[in-house]
């Protein structure tokens, strides 16, 4: 408790230097010990003050142990109180003092008044001295059994706090199963709501060792405890309530019938004015109603006017808590919100982090309807004061462009931006413009009059003038001047700071010349000679490249170079979709906000309780969660163990990319980084240039990632199954828990398929190839873990694999759930094929 | 679950500080408030209220300028804990009557005394003012409140009017008066925040109402209390748009878009006769918060105007109107617009014989202000900046149109006290009586304040 020494500040009568004062302090306070004298006890709280006050800011006073303790023989509760809290400041620093206090601690707990009772209690669990242990068995055993609610509310508490301290004294003693006795019968919520605490902590910690633990915390969210919590759920204080509703997430109700009860029971909890009580219930109603697409959607109607009361009413901070949730909802399902885009307008004084999201919102629920509005509003900020915000709305409107199919007007805001004659809104701007172009190749003739009008000296940011530069190569037929401002630039390459910029010179002035070569031959030269003698090794590679590939054939190097290009349907994501299911999954928690997954920000030790799904997440982040690794290395690992192989190359763009606004280039002359590899194969394959899968496999296959050679081999015809299967972690959890063990087996793994698994990828993608998905995955030689899944062609019936391998053994414990039970001995069979084949093709 | 709970001063000093789990180094204050201050290089933007570093997420609100912090290493629901600081902030409010930092430091063992009792191994235990009386047993040293900056939406009634009695709001709910009675009395207060954005050509753009009816009461023994509003009250806009303005206007029905209540707030007859019935505990606290985008007629019309006057030189006619009855006052107008940034000078003209008007050009971030001590319903005040540019400008660039991109918005923040634009009402507030003697006072007050009031150019 005791505050640094930094609050010097304090206006504390008078400035203590330290030494002098407290063995001053020592001689009152041994005075007053004894003494008996009326008006003692006044005196003893102006010296105790006075030592809490030394206390906090920052002078040692744990010499004065003795005396405090000496004090404290008084029946005044003020007095004892401050002493409490003395006492436990200091006890864990000086453990042979503590044991002084333990007996008057212990004294106080039998005392006649249960406050007194209650705080010594408190004071002695506090003490956080491990070899005090044995002392506080005695006193927290009567206090769970105390008449007073107080007591018992103190004594639970003191439970938990004593098995952080020694969990093996805690266990021995069976306080849980007392807890538990109480969590069910108490006749006060507040008792009850920390039995819960209590409980959650100290079985999800033992359940990694102890079976029994990991039944009693399945128990606690089985139906009679969660209806028996929810019935009373109105007695309980609002913060008891939210830890009640976080449970009954994770209840797994048998049938709808059950789900609508619920609802019906909580709906009247979306009317608290606690945030933190709706968003619990919201919780609830979301992950109940998952698997129900038509009430999900209800549910979304429904909680739309609560969180837009939340979010406006209550402090900037609380507000901002809600605006997180609300903004991953809007993410979700952008349709819902379109008539509420007003909802999201920025108000100027609000703080960029609202403001941002609030922009990100806006551009989600744009739609053929409010599209000119919203529009509108975003060009409003786009002259604001505040720059980073004007330069995301520009940003948004052109996302919202890129995602719209008539552009027309945008495109004309987009070119006002140009004229606009602010430096940051003319980056911002080209940067836009030369995405667009990249999607809508049919309005470069409108653009490229007002991009022609620009002049490459007034801009000077490096993704800018990337643009600026990479339009003037692509579009050199059209701009007359193009050769000779390419010309200039290619002048000026020792003024020109940016590698990415002088990347982008190489590739533009190539396509200049091949399309008009005369004019460019010279800015070519010039280009190419800098270009070698550049310090940079990605532009000295790319120059010399160039200057061969010309040397070899001029008509290959067009041909890889400049290829003719197809327009950008989709930009890549810069989130997959997996991890936006498990931040859904993680609804109410810090998650959101961070817009990221709790395992990338956590502790594997302060894991929350009970949540199968951090299993999953500890599992698929495998070995990086046991090393302590930098989060995105983390990020990384996980995406190689979760993501298909397609929204690889997506991420693996945008990564490259490095902000998260710039979109990947595509195909493969243009790109900035183009992987030497890739134009390599292009040119031993000339067809094969431009065109990206093919190319990306070669990458693919020099990053040694390995995409199966073999085709999927065809599944027996009894059982087809869906080769697009999807399903998200969370469903497949609950899934998990509910269904019957279908069938367990142990297969062998040949000895290829042992080797193979060094890279436990290959097994993912062996699988996939049978279309069989995996969820999760993890372990380190010789165990490895697996969840997968798939699904039944045309029928969306499910089949659940958890599969541990033992490499050593060479043998895979498979157990399999399904849906439909009759046809799981099939997809055992289909299962054992496909995995034997691991390895061999 | 958290695992510290701290006060920070504005310089960063601790002036309470408890660490409930041990689980965070004691270093974090420390951190946090680096962190804090140094957000990004340039100190524009603001951290946000919640953040993570190494593991540890900080959340923090800011309230009379003091910081309350909590840390955690789990991932906790973030309203969970940013609702509780506040909450802190308020029950400490509530004992102390003031909540300042020289008041927190002088009451620093009582203020452990409550975190004690709040919050056990980091587990929220109760934060109910009334319950907390049973368990806190430290009087309250009371700071004066005369000397203080009044704080918060309710403070607002400290100010002018003379109605009010002073020093309801700083009153600690436990300690006693001089005389040693208690004056028996309850307050409810309608304070509304509005935000209103005029397009440049004056039309409403968009308009919303936040409302909230807050209660504070110090009545003994919590008898029961009926509060009744408008009778033709609706709540929800079923299956309308939220942006169609149009529909309800001049009907002359209350109609909120959405609402939500104090957990002792009980609705039986609500649904009948728009009463709600409840059992006020002690403090301070809001019986029920609503949103409204029901069109409303602002209290303010702003008009302005932008013009050459002349080599390098332009001229700002700003015109601000009272649409409100002219027996109402509003107080602390403040108007603000960013000037074009080549603006070195400007010089102001106010009309002719007013007082209370101040008039700044803030030359670092080149803004215009203009403020207004006392703003009577019905008047018009009218502002004349006459602008001069700097000589690097070029003279292609000037003309009214290039100005007038590089000006505006004007924004404008005031307080209207006994004026409500929802018209939504406490038509009585009846207090179930112990005796036929019992009459204790009522104060039934309403407030409208500006959240963002702006108006394009």
């Amino acid at each position: 408790m005791a505050p640094p020494a930094q609050s010097q500040r304090s206006p504390s009568p008078s400035q203590p230097s330290g030494k002098s004062e407290v063995s001053d302090l020592k001689l009152q306070l041994r005075q007053l010990a004894g003494s008996r004298a009326p008006g003692v006890d006044d005196s003893k709280r102006e010296l105790f003050k006075k030592v809490i006050s030394y206390m906090t800011i920052g002078i040692d006073v744990s010499s004065l142990f003795g005396e405090m303790v000496m004090c404290s023989a008084t029946s005044d509760i003020v007095l004892k109180k401050m002493c409490y809290l003395y006492v436990g400041n200091y006890a864990k620093v000086n453990p042979d003092l503590a044991l002084l206090t333990i007996n008057f601690l212990q004294r106080d707990c039998r005392d006649e008044d249960p406050m007194i009772r209650g705080l010594a209690l408190r004071s002695l669990c506090s003490l956080r001295v491990a070899n005090l242990v044995e002392y506080l068995v005695g006193p927290l055993g009567s206090g769970l059994k105390d008449s007073n609610s107080y007591v018992r509310m103190v004594a639970v508490m003191g439970v938990l706090k004593l098995y952080h301290i020694s969990a093996s004294t805690c266990i021995d003693a069976d306080f849980p199963s007392i807890l538990k006795h109480l969590m069910l019968h108490d006749s006060d919520t507040q008792v009850v709501a920390n039995c819960l605490s209590a409980l959650q902590e100290i079985w999800s910690a033992e359940a990694s060792t102890s079976e029994e633990a990991s039944r009693e915390r399945e128990a606690l969210i089985s139906k009679p405890v969660i209806y028996y919590l929810l019935n009373r759920i109105k007695e309980f204080s609002e913060w008891a309530q939210c830890l009640v509703l976080e449970l009954v997430t994770k209840y797994v109700p048998s049938d709808s019938s059950e789900i609508f009860d619920i609802m019906n029971l909580l709906e009247d909890r979306l009317q608290h004015a606690n945030g933190a009580v709706v968003l619990a219930t919201i919780r609830v109603f979301l992950q109940l109603t998952l698997s129900m697409t038509d009430v999900h959607q209800q549910v979304y109607e429904r909680i739309k006017a609560p969180l837009l009361t939340l979010v406006s009413s209550g402090s900037p901070e609380q507000s901002y808590a809600v605006l997180s949730h609300l903004h991953l909802l809007v993410m979700r399902a952008p349709y819902v919100f379109s008539s509420d885009y007003k909802h999201f307008y920025c108000q100027y004084n609000e703080p960029s982090y609202v403001k941002r999201l609030k922009l990100e919102m806006l551009t989600a629920v744009a739609n053929e309807s409010n599209t000119y509005e919203i529009v509108t509003e975003l060009c409003e900020y786009a002259a604001n004061v505040d720059i980073p915000i004007a330069r995301e709305s520009i940003r948004a409107v052109g996302k919202i462009a890129l995602q719209q199919y008539d552009v027309n007007a945008i495109v004309d805001r987009l070119l006002q931006f140009l004229e606009m004659e602010k430096d940051y809104v003319t980056a911002e701007a080209l940067v836009l413009v030369k995405d667009l172009l990249r999607k809508y190749p049919q309005w470069s003739h409108d653009c490229i009059a007002v991009v022609g009008n620009i002049s490459s000296k007034n801009v000077q940011e490096p993704k800018a003038k990337a643009a600026l530069i990479w339009m003037l190569g692509e579009y050199s037929q059209d701009m007359q001047d193009a050769p000779y401002v390419l010309e200039s630039l290619v002048e000026n390459w020792d003024e020109e700071h940016s590698a990415e910029v002088r990347l982008h010179l190489l590739t533009a002035v190539m396509k200049c010349f091949f399309k008009r070569p005369p004019e460019t031959q010279s800015a070519l030269g010039a280009a190419l000679a800098a270009g070698i003698a550049d310090f940079h090794q990605d532009v000295h590679d790319r120059a010399l490249f160039y200057y061969r590939i010309l040397r070899y054939n001029v008509s290959v190097a067009e041909r890889v170079v400049n290829p003719p290009k197809q327009a950008v349907s989709v930009f890549a994501d810069t989130q997959s979709s997996e991890i936006k299911d498990r931040i859904f999954d993680e609804f109410n928690s810090l998650s959101v906000l961070y817009q990221k997954p709790s395992y990338m920000f956590t502790d594997k030790e302060h894991r929350v309780p009970l949540e199968f799904a951090d299993e999953l997440g500890n599992l698929s982040i495998g070995e990086a969660a046991n090393n302590v690794v930098p989060t995105q290395m983390v990020e990384e690992n996980d995406k190689d163990l979760l993501l298909t192989t397609s929204e690889k190359e997506e991420t693996k763009g945008s990564r490259n990319n490095g902000s998260a606004y710039t979109v990947p280039y595509d195909g493969s002359s243009t790109s900035v980084f183009a992987s030497q590899a890739q134009i390599e194969s292009a040119v031993s394959n000339p067809t094969l240039a431009g065109h990206s899968p093919q190319a990306s496999f070669a990458i693919d296959d020099l990053l040694g990632l390995g995409i199966p050679a073999t085709p999927a081999v065809p599944s027996p015809p009894q059982l087809k199954l869906n080769t697009k299967a999807a399903l998200d972690p969370s469903t497949f959890q609950q899934k998990w828990r509910q269904l019957p063990v279908a069938l367990s087996q142990e297969i062998s793994v040949n000895p290829q398929g042992v080797a193979a698994l060094t890279a436990p990828q290959a097994l993912l993608r062996h699988m996939q190839s049978h279309s069989i998905h995996c969820i999760a995955s993890g372990g380190q030689s010789p165990n490895f873990k697996f969840f997968f899944f798939a699904q039944k062609f045309e029928e969306s019936s499910n089949y659940l694999v958890e599969c541990v391998i033992n490499t050593s053994s060479a043998k895979a414990q498979v157990k399999i759930k399904a849906d439909d039970q009759n046809t799981s001995q099939d997809f055992s069979t289909l299962f054992e094929s496909a995995f034997s084949k691991f390895g061999t093709s | 679950m958290i695992s510290q709970f701290f006060v920070l001063s504005q310089r960063g000093d601790n002036i309470v500080f408890r660490d409930y789990r041990g689980e965070v180094a004691k270093g974090s204050a420390e951190i946090f408030f680096r962190k804090v201050k140094f957000w990004k290089e340039d100190g524009q933007e603001e951290a946000p209220p919640v953040f993570n570093v190494d593991g540890v997420s900080y959340f923090h609100v800011k309230v009379v300028g003091l910081l309350f912090v909590a840390t955690t290493r789990v991932n906790v629901s973030p309203s969970l804990v940013l609702e509780l600081l506040q909450r802190i902030a308020r029950v400490i409010k509530d004992y102390l009557g003031v909540l300042s930092e020289d008041s927190l430091r002088k009451n620093f063992v009582l203020v452990y005394e409550l975190l004690d009792e709040v919050i056990d191994f980091g587990y929220m235990q109760t934060t109910s003012t009334e319950v907390l009386k049973s368990y806190i047993f430290n009087e309250p040293i009371v700071v004066d409140a005369a000397r203080l900056q009044p704080l918060g939406p309710a403070a607002i009634f400290m100010q002018g009017t003379k109605r009010m009695p002073g020093t309801a709001i700083t009153k600690s709910v436990v300690a006693n008066e001089p005389g040693g009675r208690k004056r028996e009395e309850i307050f409810v207060d309608i304070i509304e925040k509005i935000s209103v954005t005029f397009s440049s050509s004056g039309y409403i753009l968009t308009s919303e109402i936040d409302g909230t009816i807050q209660m504070k009461s110090y009545l003994t023994g919590n008898p029961e209390i009926r509060l009744a509003l408008n009778e033709d009250l609706s709540i929800g806009r079923g299956g309308e748009s939220a942006n169609d303005y149009r529909s309800s206007y001049g009907s002359g029905a209350v109609i909120l878009d959405d609402c939500n209540f104090h957990e002792s707030v009980r609705l039986d007859s609500f649904d009948m006769d728009r009463t709600l019935a409840l059992v006020p505990p002690d403090g301070e606290f809001p019986v029920m918060n609503y949103r409204m985008t029901q069109e409303f007629k602002p209290p303010f019309h702003i008009n302005c105007l932008i013009e050459e006057a002349g080599h390098l030189k332009a001229e700002v006619i700003l015109k601000v109107r009272a649409e409100f009855p002219s027996n109402i006052t509003a107080n602390t107008v403040v108007l603000e617009m960013p000037l074009p940034k080549y603006t070195t000078r400007a010089s102001f003209e106010l009309e002719p014989g007013v007082t209370g008007q101040r008039t700044d050009f803030k030359g670092a971030n080149k803004k215009l202000e203009w403020d207004l001590e006392k703003f009577v319903g019905g008047v018009e005040h009218t502002l004349r900046a006459k602008l001069t540019f700097s000589q690097e400008l070029h003279e292609l660039w000037f003309n009214s149109a290039n100005i007038i991109k590089e000006a505006g918005p004007v924004s404008m923040t005031f307080t209207i006290p006994m004026y409500n634009v929802s018209r939504l009402q406490v038509k009585y507030l009846q207090i179930a009586k112990k005796s036929s003697s019992y009459n204790p006072y009522r104060w039934v007050r309403y407030v409208t304040q500006a959240n963002s009031y702006v108006a394009r150019i």
